[in-house]
């Protein structure tokens, strides 16, 4: 470890920061009835659902240990309930976490 | 400077049936105890949430860290992986504009720039008068910067009683949460084709470029989407 944890932190908040500020600084003459603007819009939609879909198929750290199936079904059933409440967002959230419990500690 | 009313607007979005709280607190929770275990010591976990506000760079700089990687090397890795901020901020700021609000404020805002604050401002941003939407806007990042930080300082706190049976938990309840927020955003055709694609493609180019994947799949995804024609 040659480097001191602080100007890691640092690196890691410039590299972060570096792609809002390039945002910000190519959006200063776009206009939001752009067609580039859209462009924009459903690349950034589809790259974060790109993310979020990896995430539960090649997860990252702990949920690596949890079963793909059972990754998969919680996912399911919580969109599921996510359509059912008429988009409430908090329920399907909990369920997330208290049905890959049961799943993991296989009650 | 700050429109309090909108500002409370924005922050009150924390609060209700879609707040993202919850979500941000799992993570941000799960990362703190990574933190601890990784030898951070709180003041450094708490700056790392508050300056880098962004979870999956994080990880990159915990992991890189671990191995001795040298600066240049983190700073490419986390800024491919975070570069996912890039469009997404070009796929918002447009629609804060006003004539009226300082250059300075969106400069500063951008920080707040996350999948959460994101979700929710795409959500509602067009019930919101111009004039204060960057306002708005503060009030939600505010809202969620403070929960990440909040959560990371709780996460390092606790990090002895999280058994790993519970940070497995922990670690379905981001991606959850963010996939139901996208399925509720699919109200027309093309945002849907976006969405749609753009989870296909991840994990299918993940399996031959891990690195440029989600990048490329939303690229791919995303330009689809836009050469549909909506019939109107």
């Amino acid at each position: 470890m040659s480097y001191s944890i602080a100007i890691i932190i640092l690196v890691t908040s410039v590299a972060t920061y570096i792609s809002r500020l390039l945002g910000v600084l190519t959006s200063e003459r776009l206009s939001s009835k752009s067609k580039v603007f859209d462009w924009f819009n459903y690349v950034a939609y589809s790259i974060l659902a790109a993310l979020m879909v990896r995430m539960i198929i090649f997860p990252n750290g702990a949920l690596q240990d949890a079963e793909i199936s059972s990754r998969i079904i919680v996912t399911i059933i919580c969109l599921s309930v996510f359509i059912l409440t008429k988009k409430n967002l908090v329920i399907p959230t909990i369920l997330s976490f208290l049905l890959l419990t049961i799943f993991v500690l296989g009650v | 400077m700050i429109n309090r009313k909108f500002f409370y607007l924005g922050l009150r979005s924390l609060a209700g049936t879609s707040s993202p709280a919850l979500a941000l607190a799992a993570s941000f929770i799960a990362l703190g105890a990574i933190f601890k275990h990784s030898g951070f010591n709180l003041e450094q976990s708490v700056a790392s949430s508050l300056f880098t506000y962004a979870l999956p760079g994080q990880l990159v700089m915990t992991e890189s860290y671990l191995i001795g990687a040298s600066l240049i090397n983190i700073f490419i890795s986390v800024w491919l992986v975070n570069f996912r901020f890039y469009p997404m901020t070009v796929a918002l700021m447009p629609a804060l504009h006003h004539k009226n609000q300082p250059r300075w404020k969106y400069y500063i805002s951008c920080h707040f720039l996350a999948v959460s604050s994101w979700l929710i401002m795409k959500e509602g941003y067009k019930k919101i008068d111009k004039r204060f939407r960057l306002d708005y806007w503060i009030g939600i990042g505010s809202g969620t910067l403070t929960s990440a930080v909040l959560s990371t300082t709780f996460g390092y706190l606790i990090s002895d009683y999280l058994s790993n049976d519970l940070m497995i938990a922990l670690g379905i309840v981001n991606p959850v949460y963010f996939l139901c927020m996208m399925v509720g955003a699919m109200t027309n055709i093309k945002t849907t084709v976006a969405i749609v694609m753009g989870g296909i493609l991840g994990p299918i180019f993940y399996l031959f470029t891990p690195e440029w994947s989600i990048l490329i799949s939303g690229f791919i995804g995303g330009s689809l989407a836009f050469l549909i024609k909506e019939k109107k």
